[in-house]
């Protein structure tokens, strides 16, 4: 399981990548809380790119409701983006698709959220 | 081992509605339009094998009550919710009042829906008849004494003429009872419950209801993979979403199918059993959930298959 970053404007971009189970979650959990942080009404809103992660357990998405219940305190915006099919179906079974407002792209989210980190996004990429 | 589940529902017995029942006999006709049905055994091998079984039955309303039939001549059962009352209705009819027996209860705990069916367990109210219940709680006597006392229920507890007994078992050790070893073990659940591993000829079952899960707590999640270790069959208490018991339903006490699935896969479980299903939930959302858990295991699936299945009032599985 590895967790990267990178950031569009107001807007951070936080890739989940491999497989996260009970044995990792801990681990998953350390790794994206702290880009939390800075989420918020009028600051960072985050956006997770799941288009590498193979698989989550109820333990994985535990955190991320977690995450949600944070962001959604501090009034910021969690969005879910590019599921895998075999995510996208737990996210279903799970009834976690009411939690996530989810996306088919990164450039879709931005553009719901914020078009300054749209504009960043379409700069940086080919 | 063969189980039979007289109450599968989960908090409060719940019946199906006029409305349900119209809407299923719209649904069963609708299916057999422009069919030839013509005979009895015509119509019945239609419903049996064409209707989804949502639509042909229904899964049922009675509270916890399972039982575990080793072939012995004492009775096994799991809680004593509303589904007790048909146990006991139906023992009464196959031996009658004239043949005394042993019947053996292993108590998840004592909220309310767990043992509503006792008054109205008809086994209770036969002399020479011997009621052994078993359980963790130390007040277990209590509260069933506290059940049937005014102005709650007209039969004072002392005047059931059958010899009831009360054995307080420890968790996390095997006992052997009455030819069963049985291992409760200790679950998260207000006021605390136990399930219940059960073995007995090479076979395994494992009674887990009203059990809540920490999924990103491995210690926790590692003790329920021992227990439930290449059990047979795993009854497991699935009543809400993940995202309900993870979020509005947190601490509430029970579990959901998502986790079912994943710890019987990690447990290598060969038969998971959903159970104590949310009273809200009619005959189809509870049938489209056994659907997605099905699609769930598929496509989760390592070396293991675990096989789904929802228990209903009625249901036999032999193991």
């Amino acid at each position: 399981m590895l967790v990267t970053t990178k950031r569009y404007a107001d807007v951070l971009v936080v890739a989940a990548a491999g497989r996260i189970d009970y044995q990792n979650a801990d681990e998953f959990k350390a790794a994206l809380m702290p880009h939390l942080e800075n989420c918020g009404a009028g600051r960072d809103q985050v956006v997770l790119d799941l288009s590498q992660l193979d698989y989550i357990s109820s333990a994985g998405l535990r955190v991320l409701m977690i995450a949600a219940k944070e962001v959604r305190a501090r009034q910021g915006k969690l969005l879910a983006v590019t599921l895998q099919p075999v995510v996208r179906e737990i996210f279903e079974i799970s009834r976690f698709t009411l939690v996530f407002d989810i996306f088919d792209s990164v450039q879709e989210a931005l553009a719901k959220i914020s078009p300054l980190a749209l504009a960043a996004y379409e700069s940086k990429s080919p | 081992m063969r189980i039979r589940f007289w109450g599968t529902r989960g908090s409060l017995p719940v019946s199906i509605t006029a409305g349900g029942i119209k809407r299923k006999i719209v649904e069963a006709l609708l299916a057999a339009a422009g069919r030839n049905l013509r005979t009895g055994s015509e119509i019945e091998a239609f419903v049996e094998r064409e209707l989804p079984f949502a639509v042909s039955h229904t899964y049922g309303g009675n509270s916890s009550c399972v039982q575990i039939d080793i072939g012995a001549e004492d009775y096994f059962l799991c809680d004593l919710g509303t589904g007790a009352r048909l146990f006991g209705h139906h023992v009464m009819a196959q031996k009658g009042p004239a043949a005394p027996g042993t019947f053996h209860v292993f108590m998840s705990h004592t909220h309310w829906d767990h043992i509503m069916g006792f008054p109205f367990f008809a086994p209770a109210y036969i002399a020479g008849n011997r009621i052994v219940i078993h359980g963790c709680h130390a007040d277990l006597e209590q509260v069933f004494r506290r059940q049937h006392a005014a102005p709650c229920f007209p039969v004072e507890f002392d005047r059931l003429p059958a010899k009831i007994e009360f054995v307080r078992l420890e968790a996390g050790k095997r006992h052997r009872i009455a030819g069963l070893e049985v291992t409760p073990k200790l679950q998260l659940h207000s006021g605390d419950s136990y399930g219940y591993r059960f073995e007995h000829g090479g076979k395994v079952v494992v009674y887990s209801t009203d059990s809540e899960h920490k999924p990103d707590d491995a210690r926790l999640t590692q003790g329920f993979v021992d227990f439930f270790r290449d059990a047979d069959l795993v009854i497991f208490d699935a009543m809400y979403s993940l995202a309900d018991a993870v979020s509005v339903r947190e601490d509430w006490g029970h579990s959901s199918n998502i986790v079912g699935v994943e710890l019987c896969q990690l447990a290598r479980v060969k038969h998971l059993c959903m159970f104590h299903h949310e009273p809200v939930n009619d005959d189809a959302k509870i049938a489209s959930v056994l659907q997605e858990t099905v699609r769930l295991e598929e496509i989760t699936r390592g070396d293991h298959t675990v096989r789904i299945s929802s228990a209903y009032d009625g249901m036999e599985i032999v193991v």
